[in-house]
This record gives C-alpha cells, structure tokens and sequence, in this order.
C-alpha cells in the first residue's frame, strides 16, 4: 500500500473552497418574503459539542433504484431544488446564491404532525448556515435557540448498482426543554417524519416514488451537558410563540 | 463504501502521552481507521492523545462528525485530545465548528507535549 501525497499547499488546495470561513455572529442579507428573522441574526453557531441533551447520530438514506445518476449529478439537483423537497408544512427560505459555503437560511418550521399556528403561522423559527459544500455532500450547522445543537450532512454515493441519497444527523437538543420534548419522542418524532418525508420526495423526483427510507439510530453520548441548561435562553420555539401577534399582524396587513 | 486514503499511525510518547500521525483525508471513510488508531493509542493507558494532523490533505463534514465522536469517547474516559500541525485553513474549521473550545490546538507536536505537562 503506497502513501498518501504530501498535503498541497492551501492556495492549491481545491478544497479549501467547499469551507464556510468562522463567522463570530450569524447574519442575513436579505429576508425573503414570509420569512421570520427571530432567531438568526447575532446567534452564534452552536454545533453538537454546544447543546444540552443526549447526542445522537442518525442516518437517512433511499436507495434510488433503476436512477441512473452519479452521485454529483443527485447532489446537485438536491441543491438547486433543496427547499421543494421539504413537506409542504416546513418552509426553507434560502439566500439567492443558494446551498454554497458561508449562506443562511431561514426556517419556517411547524410543530408535530405538520401543525401550524393561527393564520399557518410557524411554531419555530430558526436557521441553518451552510458550512460545508462539495460535488457529492454539503452540511449544514444550527445556531442557538435551534431544536438541535448540531451539523447536517446531505450526501449521495454509489452503492452496487443504485445510487443511494443520504442525510445524517450528529445532533443534541439545545437546551432542557427540547431534550424533554425529545425524551417524550416528540421532537425526534418530528425530526425524523421531516426527513423521511424529504428523501421520499426526492425518490420521487428521480424517478423511485416508492422507494424506502431507512434509518439507523446510534447514541453517541448518553449524558446531558448541564453547563449548556442556561441555552434556553436562546430558544426559537418560545420567542416565536412570543412573537406570533406580530406573525399575525404582519400577515393580516401583508407586510 | 470509497476505500479510506488515510494512514493514520500512533507512537508512544511516555507513559502518559501518545500521538496519532494523520495522512491523507479524513472523511466518512476513515471511520475505523480513526477509531482503531485512538483504540491502540489509549490501550498502553495513555490519557493524553495529540492528534497530529500535519500530514492532513483534506478533511470535509463528516471528518469534523468523527472528531465529535472521539472527542466525546475521549471525555468519557477522561482523556485528553490536542491537536497539532493543523494548517490556517483548517485551524479556521475548527473555529467555524467550535471544535477549537473543546481541542487544545498547538503549532507543533513539542509544544503540545509541553503543554500536557
């Protein structure tokens, strides 16, 4: 078995592009319309080590059979249609230069079941920076206040003969009050409907409408992260329960 | 499953201390090469492992996801993790990751070996 090469220098290396650069403090350039900017702007990252609860890895995945992609090809249609993949009930708002390295997108998210507030009105406001981007993968990390502390990684290989459209999940609930949702089976419920309706849609879209999604569960870190209680101050779903008369107002007046 | 293209190999510093050599990329596929890696260098008791990733020629998402894990497999045994060698370029993924409030980062494996006393 040969070694692998010398590292290239940084001002070579074609990956260095596929990484967002640190931001101190997330912030959006433009709102679009019937996006809620509560708990995005001047939020921190957060990433798994951030949260409060119990880390968890999850993975998604669809075999696409009789789809005849390449991996970069799936990816890049993932990225350029990321949003219409959602259930109709969860809203992605992302920026006009779309999923790349460094961009935020505000979420307009419902509770479970696909509830909505008064007048269809989000339970949860919130956001994701894209922080990673490739031909095959991109990844997405929370901000505070989030449901999850933690990274999204959106991916497609080739397995045997079919290509196979994966999402996994390296999360902790951010705070206590997610982490009891979680405890319930609410929030991952949630979680986890959200992510298998996403890569049923996407089957169909290539073509295997009636392919199954998988999911595998792994704990990674069975303790909760007490020092990390004090994240409830940050969380989207009460200030967007707070701000929901605002929601309204706006809404009825069209602004 | 793409077949990893990392050399990863660990040397025993002192009783306390061990460092893992890290070459080529690390991705979703070198998931048991790290893990088998961190498993040698804490099995002669170690509780200190200096990751030395001067060697590193890419890492994407999912290499960060397997820092997590270890980190979190490293505190549960009450283990230490630093790192070494990183370039400016990835010293800043760690930055955007947070990984750096978690991973001491030093320039050079000498220094961190100070640093672990």
């Amino acid at each position: 078995m040969s070694n692998p090469p010398s590292p290239l220098p940084e001002d070579e290396n074609p990956h260095v592009a596929s990484w967002a650069l640190p931001v101190a403090k997330l912030k959006t350039e433009d709102v679009p319309r019937g996006a809620v900017n509560l708990n995005v702007d001047g939020r921190r990252l957060a990433g798994p080590l951030k949260g409060f609860g119990q880390l968890w890895q999850k993975t998604y995945s669809v075999s696409l059979s009789g789809v005849k992609l390449t991996p970069a090809d799936i990816v890049n249609a993932w990225k350029k249609n990321f949003g219409s993949f959602w259930p109709k009930y969860n809203r992605f708002y992302g920026s006009i230069i779309g999923i790349a390295p460094g961009e935020v997108a505000l979420l307009n998210l419902a509770g479970p079941g696909g509830m909505l507030g008064p007048g269809g009105a989000p339970l949860v406001s919130t956001g994701v920076l894209v922080i990673y981007a490739d031909d095959v993968s991109f990844s997405f990390m929370t901000p505070e206040g989030h449901m999850f502390a933690g990274m999204i990684t959106f991916s497609a290989h080739a397995d045997e003969a079919d290509p196979v459209a994966q999402i996994q999940v390296l999360i902790r609930a951010n705070d206590p009050i997610y982490e009891l949702g979680c405890r319930l089976g609410v929030v991952h419920k949630t979680e986890d409907a959200h992510w298998h309706a996403t890569l049923s849609n996407l089957a169909a879209h290539f073509g295997a409408p009636n392919a199954a999604v998988k999911q595998k569960n792994a704990l990674v870190d069975p303790r909760m992260q007490w020092s990390e209680a004090r994240n409830i101050w940050h969380n989207a779903a009460l200030r967007t329960a707070l701000y929901m008369p605002v929601t309204l107002v706006k809404k009825v007046f069209g602004r | 499953m793409t077949p990893a293209k990392a050399t990863l190999t660990v040397r025993s510093i002192n009783n306390y201390a061990s460092v893992v050599d890290i070459r080529g990329d690390i991705t979703a596929a070198a998931e048991s090469a790290l893990s088998d890696a961190y498993t040698q260098a804490t099995s002669a008791g170690a509780r200190i492992i200096i990751l030395n990733f001067s060697g590193l020629e890419y890492m994407n998402s999912s290499g960060i996801g397997l820092l997590v894990t270890l980190l979190v497999r490293a505190n549960r045994q009450k283990q230490r993790l630093l790192a070494c060698g990183l370039s400016d370029h990835y010293q800043q993924i760690f930055e955007l990751t947070r990984l750096n409030e978690a991973i001491s980062i030093y320039n050079s494996e000498a220094e961190a070996l100070a640093a672990a006393g």
